[in-house]
């Protein structure tokens, strides 16, 4: 768990999910056998807002160390809902990490949005739910839910939003963020294809007074190419992403699964 | 001093007290498998290499040249199947025009397994070695730290166990080169499949006494599939901060130009346009 | 005199040194379970299309020790499920008492208005997907007090529809369902063989109980061959809506070890 949240810069480079840092300070020979209460479990999910519309996906492959436990295990959760079904659920939650501390915290945050309709008579609204994800989160700072969770819905005005968290209950509203195993390779891709970084307007200036392209909303359609090619790239270089690829629709009429196949070796 | 250069030990050593991780070696996390048929050898191997979690190369080599007829599956460490390949080739080519005989299967594995018995299992190279040489066929297993075995089908890397068990439930006395071929690829495809340090293509090279047949890319299963849209941005997207022009005539002030033919043949790199 | 209990009957400090007390304190953290001692090996299980077929062998290894040879490591419970274990043989049979508790209380709550009909009394049974999901909770809780209940688990069965239902849970929680699934060695030899019949409940779907015995039979003789902790005695059930029908006295059969007998040494010997 150290090692998992160092501050040694070192360790904390490009970040593999095997960690194969050294131990500091251990003796060779004697080293204290303990339980481990965490692993990896692999996997990549990515969420993107839109003007009127939310994407939330995920990866559907499920792993310890070099094998294959199962090729279809969702990462991407439908949250509040009156019922089991969550037929009519407003949220999403995607996790990714630790899959039983992942499980856990959606159980438990689903019941609180359940709990929270019940009495008020109303889903919660993604805002709430939001501070509410962070607050559970917390609650475990010393002994956290290895998980990273991003929350997706529709705001009060009707605008897509994505809330992304740290293991501990640090969170931001984002346009887009990619979570997991192959987030290091598909964040930069949606930087530059999603908020245009780096981008700019061909012969606006010179040099430095160039003008960036101008950050514009995208469309759904143009928003699920994305994430299939994120994940199309992401499947190519990463062992622990693949099999499957589950994204949820969220717009104001509901919310809609597809689910795509990727590649299995 | 022939041989390992050490003299970076002592500060590697210290660094690596003071926490610093060491370099991660290309590994090729691989499954490689070799079998025995009615008039020679098949040895096989898929073509991922990881660095950690990270696919390093996705059409990696990992069947050696040894000498005409002896062949090499390497798992471990690329650089060590490489240079230890290298290595023994050399010397059993120098060995066979020494003696003007054709190389010999036992003496290519001795020579490994002296070699890596030598060096304790720090050179990290797990080896299936296979040929046909006058005295018949053989195959091969040798670990890194010298240890060899003899078998009628081996398997070998981190996919071992899930080719292992196509052998297990499929292998049979006295196969013909078809099946033994169709079989290795099926031990390679279950390490591809069900391995995460395994992927991509299966290579296949098939030994007999008068001649190896190298089959790269015998299987392809994994293609990579068509991105959805074009990438190629326009022209002046990047920002330019400021440019030099040297004309191609004027190169040869700053370097020596040596003009070569070009050709479109050979292996290019997969970009969008 | 030292008249301390501790000290009483003990060797002379200054010539054996001061004794070492450590052992005594009772303050401290609480020392769980931190390791397994006797162990039973892989558990593999497939769906077919009315049902599944789950096996483990019958020995419980002590380390490198093959201890005890007659283990039963698949358990049923309520005639519907069967659960089996793979991992610490003592929190097998704690995990097991506790089952045996529960269905006790099962049958209380559900089985004593007789004339009922029948189906009514069985969709009031806990089903395998809830005792799977009762497992996980518990195993979950468990690693979160860091003291785990060291097993790797299989619970195969039928969902809350009657479907064929297989899902693993392991020491730490992590639970995980698919058309095949194996525990230790087995993730790695039995999976692919069990794959290639089964990759998809759709796939399952078409096996027939006969097919799906026959590969679960072929798998444990590859564990068998190939995995060091394991034994040619097993035990096998078939879980179908209709119940559970258990064999815990299996033998392997047709056993091949002639594979090498053209070999000889492991290099350049030829006699």
């Amino acid at each position: 768990m150290a090692a998992m949240f160092s501050q040694n810069p070192l360790m904390n480079g490009p970040n593999y999910s095997f960690n194969d840092a050294p131990k500091v300070n251990a003796p060779e020979g004697a080293r204290q056998h303990r339980f481990d209460p965490y692993t990896d479990n692999g996997g990549s999910t990515l969420a993107i807002a839109g003007a009127d519309f939310t994407i939330m996906a995920g990866d559907t492959r499920h792993t310890s160390g070099y094998s294959i436990n199962s090729r279809y295990y969702p990462k991407v959760f439908k949250i509040g809902g009156t019922t089991a079904d969550q037929h009519d659920a407003n949220l999403v939650l995607s996790v990714v990490g630790f899959a039983a501390d992942g499980e856990a915290l959606k159980e438990r945050l689903d019941a609180i949005c359940k709990m929270y309709r019940y009495r008020h008579g109303k889903p919660m609204s993604v805002k709430a739910c939001a501070q509410r994800l962070s607050t559970i989160l917390y609650q475990k700072r010393f002994f956290p839910y290895y998980v990273y969770a991003i929350l997706g819905g529709l705001d009060e005005e009707g605008k897509g939003a994505v809330y992304s968290y740290d293991p501990v209950g640090s969170y931001e509203r984002e346009q887009c963020r990619a979570g997991g195993a192959a987030a290091s390779l598909i964040m930069p891709f949606l930087d530059n294809q999603v908020n245009f970084k780096n981008q700019y307007v061909p012969g606006s200036g010179e040099g430095h007074a160039l003008q960036e392209r101008e950050r514009k909303p995208l469309s759904r359609n143009e928003v699920e190419v994305l994430v299939k090619d994120a994940f199309d790239g992401a499947v190519e270089r990463h062992i622990e992403v693949g099999d499957g690829l589950q994204m949820m629709v969220i717009t104001k009429d509901g919310i809609e699964e597809i689910l795509l196949p990727l590649k299995k070796d | 001093m022939p041989g390992f250069d050490f003299s970076n030990y002592n500060r590697n050593a210290a660094l690596h007290a003071r926490g610093v991780p060491l370099p991660k070696a290309t590994s090729t996390g691989t499954t490689i498998v070799g079998c025995i048929f009615d008039g020679g050898v098949v040895i096989a191997a898929d073509t991922r290499a990881t660095s950690g979690p990270i696919v390093a190369d996705k059409n990696c080599e990992k069947l050696h040249y040894i000498a005409p007829q002896i062949w090499c599956a390497g798992a471990g460490t690329a650089a060590d199947t490489e240079f230890t390949t290298a290595l023994i080739s050399s010397q059993l080519e120098l060995h066979s025009l020494s003696t003007g005989r054709k190389p010999r299967v036992v003496t290519c594995m001795t020579l490994l397994k002296q070699h890596l018995f030598r060096y304790q299992g720090h050179i990290g190279a797990y080896l299936v070695v296979a040929g046909v040489d006058p005295t018949g066929t053989h195959l091969f297993t040798v670990h890194a730290h010298g240890s060899t075995d003899k078998l009628p089908y081996v398997t070998m890397g981190s996919g071992s166990l899930a080719a292992m068990s196509v052998f297990e439930t499929q292998w049979k006395t006295h196969l013909t080169r078809d099946d033994a071929v169709k079989l290795c690829s099926e031990a390679i495809q279950a390490g591809i499949f069900n391995d995460l340090g395994s992927g991509s293509n299966v290579d296949v090279a098939v030994i007999t006494a008068d001649k190896t047949t190298l089959m790269r890319g015998y299987v392809k299963p994994n293609e990579r599939s068509a991105k959805l849209k074009s990438y190629a941005f326009e022209k002046g997207t990047t920002a330019v901060l400021n440019e030099k022009i040297i004309r191609k005539q004027d190169l040869g002030n700053y370097v020596s130009v040596h003009e070569l033919s070009t050709t479109e043949e050979g292996d290019k790199m997969e970009v969008d346009t | 005199m030292d008249h301390r209990p501790q000290a009483w009957g003990r060797p002379r400090d200054d010539v054996y040194g001061a004794y070492d007390a450590s052992y005594l304190h009772d303050s401290g953290p609480k020392t769980a379970t931190q390791s397994p001692v006797v162990t039973g090996t892989s558990v593999i299980g497939i769906k077919f299309k009315d049902g599944v077929v789950i096996a483990a062998d019958n020995l419980a290894s002590y380390g490198s020790l093959a201890r005890f040879n007659n283990v039963k490591r698949l358990r049923t419970f309520l005639n519907s499920s069967v659960i089996g274990f793979g991992g610490d043989v003592s929190d097998m049979q704690y995990l097991d008492r506790l089952l045996s508790e529960l269905a006790i209380d099962e049958t209380y709550e559900t089985d004593d208005t007789p004339e009922d009909d029948e189906e009514t009394t069985k969709k009031t049974h806990l089903n395998a997907a809830n005792l799977h999901k009762y497992l996980q909770k518990l195993l979950y809780q468990r690693r979160s007090k860091f003291d785990p209940l060291w097993n790797q688990i299989l619970v195969a069965g039928t969902d809350g529809e009657g479907k064929p239902f297989l899902a693993s849970v392991d020491l730490r929680g992590t639970a995980f369902s698919s058309a095949s699934l194996a525990t230790g060695f087995g993730s790695a030899l039995a999976q692919p063989i069990m794959r290639r019949y089964a990759e998809t409940d759709e796939q399952a779907a078409k096996l027939t109980r006969e097919e799906a015995v026959a590969v679960v039979k072929e798998c444990m003789k590859v564990l068998f061959y190939r995995d060091a902790r394991s034994l040619d005695r097993y035990s096998i059930a078939v879980v179908t809506k209709a119940g559970v029908e258990l064999a815990e006295e299996e033998q392997l059969e047709k056993q091949s070890w002639a594979f090498a007998e053209r070999i000889r040494g492991y290099g350049t010997q030829n006699v």
